[in-house]
């Protein structure tokens, strides 16, 4: 039992706060989420030259080899600066398939590039009908010769426009809820029959309506085994969802600091709101979502490599449920508590709120993994 | 960073659950285990059983009979004596009144008080409250006024849990009205059976007997039994506060969850198992994600040495959690919270409950836990100790 840094990972704590700190300043941030492509190129050259996009990926195809613990420490941070570069999307989602379910090939060509910042990935798993379900899948693959055809449509695809390559699920068999006859596929984004719209989201990211109408692929573009998507993306959210959890952490922990400082400094009838009592025992409730959060996140980093699948996807599940009620919590009273100022645009608090609330859409919402921990 | 129990801590834990195993009766156990009411004797025999192996007062320096343990030993021997249904230590002579008189008395106290707590042939309870002072406990009333070697004490104390059983009380009394109403409060340790003491039953709405009120008239205790200064009680009571609060819940809650799951197996809705209802499983689910985030927080403040504000964060939301709980064990036995039969939570009683034996302890655990809110300092009190402690406010 034991909670506490190693001492490269506090460095790479500092290292992180640093950049935050140097590269996201509101103002700055305004104008990267207001840019043409939605973030910045010379910060991603330089997160691969601190080497935190190889931090995850495996040392044999050059990778650090660092562990989900170092990854929580890195999203923390980004948190904490509501850092828009698709480190989650092509790293830890894209890394973390090409890890878990790619070919020798795949991994060779991929993943030194992956750390190098020459690559970006994303992954299409939405549609219409499935809510958040990732193994409702209407998206058709279809065998043609020595490959597939892919078409359908995908929905809500983060930082599609900027990836080179994209991680579409894709049915290959079965009726579209089965869990079985799910297949990943590799296809590369300027493909032919592939289209997009693009657009921003309400928490200042990228992301995009995708279309396939006969996408032509060969057997090299499987990623994992045919028909074995499912359990490969269970192993992979769950990842991804770990990651989320500490970016969440980090920006509940912002609010809640500023919050207690606003009203520390804010007089009215000629005291400081922090005088007043009902205004105290809130902000002691914010807290302790804070703490409550972190500390399911620091659970579920520690056992997202758990052998027992069930423990490990209740770990996954029962820590999303509670970020998404801490995220609710601290976003909602930090507006609150800043009065009018909470409402504009002007203020950071609005940012942060607005990240925590689409985090709790992300890979399900805590009705969705409340659900999902009953019925494991 | 990690999350696993070391080697020798699931030796150590075994260690203690295999003591249980060989220690505790079968019968007491049962009792335990449905949630019946235990009497003195079976608090006092387990205790006796605890200090023959060395382990009732785990937390005392080692000299004085305690253990080295580190927080999480003393983290997985609580666990370890809730999931084994052992009744639950009292806390007021060992964990409460001991840890004053070491820190505190002086050696004749010392070796007068400690040796009887550590065996348990003395029942200690707790004078704090009094009719005018619950959250706001420094303004206590109670006087205590020298008269050559003696106090004479005079006043009212209630809330006073156990008391029916106890042969000696510490008091918070006041010996001076001068300055803040902090600066006038002594720590008294009082023969329960000194004349003009009387103790009468509070019934709760529970229908238990647990606390009392305690009234003092003209009651005479030696000077001796006055620890450490006069007028310097309140940094004592503080101290012992800290105590109080710093109980592992864990293993409780787990406890309770684990029945709720129990019930909610066998209790039938719409022809299914309740706990397949959707509307009650989702609530069933919440309890239990609220449980691991309560373990977790706990976990993390295991390697901290000194209870400080962790206390009072993890007092409100265990006792939050407990009371969620109760609610939802009495909602889950649905009509059968009805009967109000106290005998059968009385171990012997020889009919069966009018419904499941499940059922017989839900409404009056419901009812009694709202204590849990309002007792140790309420959980309002504990916000606003947050809000200046680690909030600045």
């Amino acid at each position: 039992m034991d909670f506490s840094l190693s001492e490269e990972q506090q460095m790479l704590k500092d290292s992180v706060q640093r950049f935050v700190r140097d590269e996201y300043q509101l103002e700055t941030r305004r104008k990267l989420v207001a840019s043409d492509t939605g973030y910045s190129e010379k910060n991603w050259a330089k997160m691969a030259d601190l080497g935190w996009l190889a931090l995850s990926l495996p040392e044999d195809f050059g990778g650090i080899g660092g562990g989900p613990v170092d990854t929580m420490v890195l999203m923390e941070e980004f948190g904490r600066g509501l850092v828009v570069e698709p480190y989650m999307t092509s790293i830890v989602i894209g890394g973390g398939f090409l890890m878990a379910g790619g070919s020798t090939a795949q991994k060779t060509e991929l993943l030194p590039k992956l750390g190098a910042g020459e690559l970006k990935l994303a992954f299409a798993y939405a549609e219409r009908q499935s809510r958040f379900d990732l193994t409702d899948v209407e998206f058709k693959a279809e065998a043609s010769g020595d490959g597939y055809i892919l078409s359908g449509h995908k929905g809500v695809v983060f930082h599609a426009a900027s990836a080179d390559k994209i991680i579409v699920s894709a049915r290959t068999s079965g009726g579209s809820r089965d869990r079985s006859g799910i297949t990943l596929f590799l296809v590369d984004n300027n493909c032919a029959g592939l289209s997009r719209r693009d657009y921003p989201t309400v928490d200042g990211l990228r992301a995009s309506e995708l279309e396939m109408d006969g996408v032509t692929v060969g057997a090299d573009a499987v990623l994992g085994q045919v028909g074995g998507g499912a359990a490969l993306m269970d192993e992979v959210v769950g990842q991804a969802i770990a990651a989320i959890c500490a970016e969440a952490v980090g920006c509940m922990d912002v609010l809640q600091e500023t919050t207690n400082e606003y009203l520390k400094t804010r007089v009215q009838f000629g005291v400081p709101l922090s005088k007043f009592q009902v205004l105290q025992h809130r902000m002691v409730d914010m807290f302790m979502e804070c703490e409550q959060a972190r500390s399911m996140c620091y659970m579920v980093n520690l056992k997202i490599a758990e052998e027992d699948k069930v423990e490990r996807e209740k770990a996954v599940s029962a820590a999303k449920v509670q970020i998404g009620n801490s995220g609710r919590y601290v976003g909602q009273q930090s507006v609150q508590l800043h009065g009018g100022m909470g409402m504009t645009d002007e203020l950071h608090v609005g940012h942060y709120f607005k990240r925590l609330t689409m985090i709790d859409t992300m890979f399900g919402n805590k009705d969705h993994h409340l659900k999902r921990y009953a019925d494991l | 960073m990690d999350m696993q129990f070391r080697e020798e801590d699931l030796v150590f834990r075994d260690e203690v659950r295999q003591f249980i195993n060989d220690n505790l009766p079968v019968e007491l156990r049962e009792k335990v285990q449905r949630g019946l009411h235990l009497g003195k004797d079976d608090f006092v025999f387990w205790q006796k059983k605890l200090n023959e192996r060395g382990w009732f007062a785990p937390h005392w320096p080692v000299e004085l009979g305690g253990v080295a343990w580190n927080s999480t030993q003393h983290y997985l021997f609580q666990n370890e004596q809730v999931e084994g249904n052992c009744p639950s230590v009292i806390p007021f002579g060992v964990r409460m009144v001991a840890p004053v008189i070491f820190t505190f008395g002086n050696d004749e106290q010392k070796q007068r008080f400690l040796p009887d707590i550590l065996d348990s042939s003395v029942w200690w309870c707790q004078g704090y409250s009094e009719p005018g002072s619950g959250s706001d406990l420094a303004s206590l009333q109670t006087k205590a006024v020298r008269d050559g070697d003696h106090y004479v004490v005079n006043g009212t104390k209630t809330w006073t849990t156990l008391a029916q059983y106890a042969d000696w009380i510490f008091c918070l009394v006041r010996t001076s009205g001068e300055g803040k109403p902090q600066e006038g409060i002594s720590f008294l340790l009082i023969d329960m059976k000194s004349p003009g003491i009387e103790v009468t039953p509070i019934i709760t709405i529970d229908g238990s007997h647990e606390v009392n009120s305690v009234f003092f008239t003209d009651v005479r205790v030696p000077a001796e039994n006055l620890i450490g200064e006069e007028n310097k009680g309140w940094t004592y009571a503080k101290f012992l506060l800290l105590f109080e609060r710093s109980n592992s819940l864990t293993g409780g809650l787990k406890q309770q969850l684990r029945r709720l799951r129990g019930i909610a197996e066998q209790e039938l809705a719409g022809g299914e198992a309740l706990c397949k209802d959707p509307g009650f499983a989702a609530k069933l689910a919440d309890c239990e994600v609220q449980l691991r985030t309560y373990d977790a927080l706990e976990l993390r403040t295991l390697g901290k040495a000194e209870p400080g504000a962790e206390a009072s964060y993890l007092k409100i939301l265990g006792t939050d959690l407990q009371q969620l709980a109760s609610e939802l064990t009495l909602r889950a036995v649905a009509y059968y919270g009805n009967p109000f039969i106290p005998d059968a939570l009385v171990h012997g009683y020889n009919e069966p409950f009018v419904g499941p034996d499940y059922a017989a302890p839900a409404a009056p655990q419901y009812f009694n836990y709202r204590k849990t809110a309002i007792y140790a300092g309420s959980n309002e009190i504990q916000r606003n100790i947050l809000s200046k402690a680690v909030l600045g406010m």
